[in-house]
C-alpha cells in the first residue's frame, strides 16, 4: 500500500518537465522578444524559425532605422503556461518593444493578454487562431502567417476540384486542430462522414482512429499533424495499408522539416501552403539561396514567416525613424505590408491577417536527389479568412 | 463486428507494449524497493540504439538484437554506477536521483543523435498489411508486436515461476532481508533484474520506434501509463502487470474508438467531439482510482509485500 502511494506520487512528479532560460539587457536598441519551442521533439521548428529570423536580420545589417537590433529568444516548451510565463518575463523584465514568434495556437492564446495589455506589438509568425482573427482582434496584433482556417479551406477547394464526395477528418485536440477541421468543412462541398480529435501533444499512436477511417470507407482522408507528429502519422498511415485505399490530403503535415524523415512515405500526397520554397519572386530567391548556403537544408514555411516578421518590423521602425514611441506611425505602416515579403506582395485584412494566395504543393526530388516541395498550381487567389467579419476593428 | 476485432487488436497491441515496460518497472520496484523514473529513458535508449544499429548493419532483426544487448548493458551499468547508491534510502531520494537521470539521458541523446529524432525503417515484409480474417486487413508490424510480446510474456512467466532464479526474484519481492540473510548474492541478483528490466523497456521502445519514431523524451509520457499499470496490477507482481497492462491498453483504445459515438447519443455532435478526447484520456485514471478504492494494494499484490 505504501509503495502504491509512492508510485502514485512518482506519477505526479513526471508531469513536470525540464526547461532552460536566458536573458540579456541593454538600452538604445530595438528589443525583440522571440517566443518559440526550442526544446523537445518540436525544437526543430523553433530552430528553423530562429535561423530564418537571424538570416533576415543579417540581410538588413542587424540595424533597423539606425538602431541596433537585440533579440531575446525564449523557449515555451510547447506548453501554454510556460509560454505565458516567458512572455511576461519579456515584457516586465526585458522591456521588449516587439514580441514575435509562437508556433502553437494554444500557447499564443495564453500569452496574448499580457502583451496587448501593455500596448506592445505582437507579431505572430505562425499561429493564427480563429479567436484573434475574430472577436479578440487587436490593433497591436499582426500576423505574418495565416489564419488557421485558410490553408485547410484551400484543401477543401482542391478536394472539390478532384471530385471527392466523402471525407474523414483527423487532427489534434487543441485550438489549431479545431480551426483546421472547421476550415476544411467550410469549403468542402461533399459530406464529412466522420472526424476525430486526438489528444495533443502526447497521443502519437493513431491505430484506433485509422481503423475507424478504414471502416468508414471515405473517398479521402484529411489530416493536420504538424511537426514530428506528421512523420509518425504518415508511418502509421502506410503501415495500416490505407495508402492506396484512401487518398490523403494534408495541411501543415508535410514540410521541409518533416520531409527528410517522412521520405518516400510522403510521395504523391498533396498539401496547401501560402509559401513554397520555389516561389519565383526576388526576395524569396535570395532568402532560399542564402538559407541553403548557410544551413545546408531547405527552409520551411515556419522560417519564411519568421523571415517576413523581420521585414514587417523593419518597415515600421524605419517609418517611425527609430522613434519607437510613435506607435500610430508604426501601426499605419505595418497595415500597408510595405516590405519585400518572400510570398510576394499581400494585403492586410481589417483584422491584421494577410489576404493572400494559397498554392498546391507536391513532393518531388530535386537535382541532388533530395526530396523537396514544389508549387503545382494556385488553388485560391487573395483568400481572406471568414473570421474577419467578426472583428470590429476598422481602419 | 470486423471493426471491433481490429480495435481489439489495437488495444491488445498497446497493452502488451505497456506490459513490457511495466514488467521491468514492477520488478525493480517490488524487489529493490526503488522508484525508477528513469525507466522511460531506457525505453528511449532502446529506440535510438535500434534505429542506429539497423542503419549500420542494414539488417532489421540483427540491429534489433544488437540494440537489446546494448540496452541490457546500459541498464546494468546504470545499476552499478548510480542505483546501487540509492538502495535503502528514502523514496524521495530515488525520485530526485532518477529524475536527474531523465535529464541526463535526454541531454546525452541530444548530444549524440541531435534534437530531430530518428526513424527506424521497417523491412518491406513488415511494412504491409495482412488479411487476418476475410476482408479484415491488419498492419503486419502491429501483429508481429503482439506475437513477440506474447512470447516474451510467456518466457518471463516460465523464468519467474519455474526456475531457480525466478524463485529468488519472487522471494526478493516478498521479503528481501530474508533472502540476503539466507546467503543469496543479492547484489548480483539486483544487477541482473535491473538489466533485464532495462532490456524489456528497450524492447518496448524499439518496437514503438518503428511506429512513433525515436524522439527525445518519448519515455516520459508512456512511463506515466506504466506506473498506472503497476499500481493497478499490484507492485512486484508480473501477473498483475500483465493483466493490468492489457486492461489499460484496451480501455485506452476502446475509449478513443467508441466514446465519441456513444457521447453523440447524449450530446450535440460539436460538444461530443470536444468532450470525447478529454474523457477518453481521463478514463484510465478514473478506472485506477476505482480499483484503488476497492483493492488498495492493487489487483494482484505480491504475497507478503507491505
Amino acid at each position: 500500500m505504501r509503495k502504491t502511494l509512492v508510485a502514485a506520487s512518482a506519477l505526479l512528479a513526471l508531469a513536470a518537465g525540464p526547461g532552460a532560460t536566458s536573458a540579456l539587457a541593454q538600452q538604445k536598441s530595438v528589443k525583440i522578444g522571440f517566443v518559440s519551442t526550442f526544446s523537445g521533439p518540436t525544437a526543430v521548428i523553433g530552430n528553423d524559425m530562429r535561423n530564418s529570423f537571424d538570416l533576415a536580420l543579417d540581410h538588413i545589417g542587424r540595424k533597423m532605422g539606425g538602431l541596433p537590433v537585440e533579440v531575446i529568444y525564449e523557449d515555451d516548451q510547447q506548453k501554454p503556461e510556460v509560454g505565458l510565463q516567458k512572455t511576461q518575463k519579456l515584457i516586465e523584465s526585458d522591456k521588449v518593444d516587439f514580441v514575435v514568434g509562437y508556433i502553437w495556437s494554444n500557447v499564443l492564446l495564453a500569452s496574448l493578454k499580457p502583451v496587448l495589455d501593455s500596448k506592445i506589438f505582437l507579431i505572430s509568425s505562425n499561429a493564427g487562431p480563429s479567436q484573434i482573427a475574430g472577436e479578440l482582434c487587436n490593433e497591436n496584433f499582426f500576423s505574418t502567417s495565416w489564419q488557421n482556417d485558410q490553408t485547410p479551406q484551400a484543401i477543401g477547394h482542391y478536394m472539390n476540384q478532384k471530385g471527392v464526395k466523402t471525407v474523414y477528418l483527423l487532427g489534434p485536440n487543441y485550438a489549431a486542430g479545431k480551426d483546421m477541421l472547421a476550415g476544411v468543412a467550410s469549403t468542402f462541398k461533399g459530406k464529412v462522414i466522420g472526424q476525430d480529435l486526438t489528444k495533443w501533444p502526447d497521443q502519437l499512436d493513431f491505430s484506433a482512429e485509422l481503423t475507424k477511417v478504414k471502416a468508414a470507407k471515405p473517398d479521402a482522408l484529411f489530416v493536420f499533424y504538424p511537426g514530428a507528429a506528421g512523420v509518425q502519422f504518415l508511418n502509421q498511415y502506410v503501415q495500416s495499408g490505407l495508402k492506396g485505399q484512401v487518398p490523403l490530403y494534408t495541411a501543415f503535415t508535410i514540410d521541409s522539416l518533416s520531409l527528410p524523415r517522412q521520405g518516400e512515405n510522403a510521395l504523391g500526397i498533396p498539401g496547401a501552403q501560402h509559401w513554397v520554397n520555389d516561389l519565383p519572386n526576388a526576395a524569396n530567391k535570395k532568402y532560399v539561396a542564402d538559407f541553403k548556403a548557410k544551413h545546408k537544408a531547405y527552409p520551411s514555411f515556419y522560417g519564411a514567416q519568421s523571415y517576413d516578421a523581420v521585414g514587417l518590423i523593419n518597415s515600421a521602425v524605419v517609418a517611425a525613424k527609430g522613434d519607437l514611441t510613435k506607435k500610430d506611425v508604426m501601426r499605419a505602416e505595418m497595415r500597408k505590408a510595405n516590405y519585400q515579403s518572400v510570398r510576394g506582395p499581400y494585403k492586410y485584412g481589417n483584422n491584421h491577417f494577410p489576404i493572400q494566395n494559397f498554392y498546391l504543393q507536391d513532393v518531388v526530388k530535386d537535382a541532388d536527389g533530395k526530396l523537396t516541395l514544389k508549387t503545382v498550381a494556385t488553388i485560391i487567389k487573395d483568400s481572406q479568412d471568414e473570421h474577419a467579419k467578426k472583428c470590429k476593428m476598422k481602419w | 463486428m470486423l471493426l471491433f476485432v481490429e480495435q481489439f487488436l489495437n488495444g491488445l497491441q498497446f497493452g502488451l507494449l505497456l506490459f513490457l515496460l511495466a514488467a521491468g518497472l514492477t520488478l525493480v520496484f517490488g524487489i529493490m524497493d526503488l522508484v525508477n523514473l528513469a525507466h522511460g529513458s531506457l525505453y528511449m535508449v532502446g529506440a535510438y540504439f535500434a534505429a542506429t544499429f539497423t542503419a549500420w548493419t542494414g539488417h532489421f532483426v540483427g540491429g534489433v538484437l544488437l540494440a537489446l544487448v546494448a540496452t541490457l548493458l546500459v541498464g546494468m551499468a546504470v545499476e552499478v554506477i548510480a542505483m546501487r547508491r540509492l538502495y535503502g534510502r528514502d523514496h524521495l531520494d530515488h525520485v530526485l536521483a532518477t529524475f536527474g537521470l531523465i535529464l541526463f539521458f535526454n541531454e546525452l541523446v541530444r548530444l549524440i543523435w541531435g534534437p530531430a529524432g530518428m526513424n527506424l525503417t521497417l523491412p518491406p515484409w513488415l511494412n504491409t498489411a495482412v488479411e487476418i480474417l476475410p476482408g479484415v486487413y491488419y498492419s503486419m508490424y502491429r501483429l508481429s508486436i503482439i506475437v513477440v510480446a506474447l512470447a516474451v510474456a510467456t518466457g518471463l512467466y516460465l523464468i519467474v515461476m519455474r526456475t531457480r532464479i525466478g524463485m529468488l526474484i519472487r522471494a526478493g519481492a516478498s521479503n528481501r532481508e530474508m533472502i540476503s540473510a539466507l546467503g543469496i548474492n543479492i547484489k548480483l541478483l539486483y544487477t541482473f533484474v535491473f538489466g533485464v528490466g532495462a532490456a524489456l523497456a528497450g524492447l518496448a521502445g524499439l518496437m514503438q520506434a518503428a511506429i512513433l519514431t525515436a524522439q527525445i523524451g518519448m519515455g516520459e509520457n508512456i512511463l506515466i501509463l506504466a506506473f498506472v499499470v503497476i499500481i493497478i496490477g499490484g507492485i512486484g507482481s508480473i501477473r498483475g502487470a500483465f493483466i493490468a497492462a492489457i486492461f489499460v491498453g484496451l480501455i485506452d483504445t476502446v475509449g478513443r474508438a467508441f466514446l465519441p459515438d456513444i457521447l453523440k447519443l447524449a450530446l450535440s455532435p460539436a460538444a461530443a467531439a470536444t468532450a470525447a478526447p478529454a474523457l477518453s484520456s481521463m478514463l484510465i485514471y478514473l478506472v485506477m482510482a476505482i480499483i484503488l478504492v476497492v483493492r488498495p494494494a492493487g489487483l494482484f499484490p505480491a504475497p507478503g509485500s507491505r
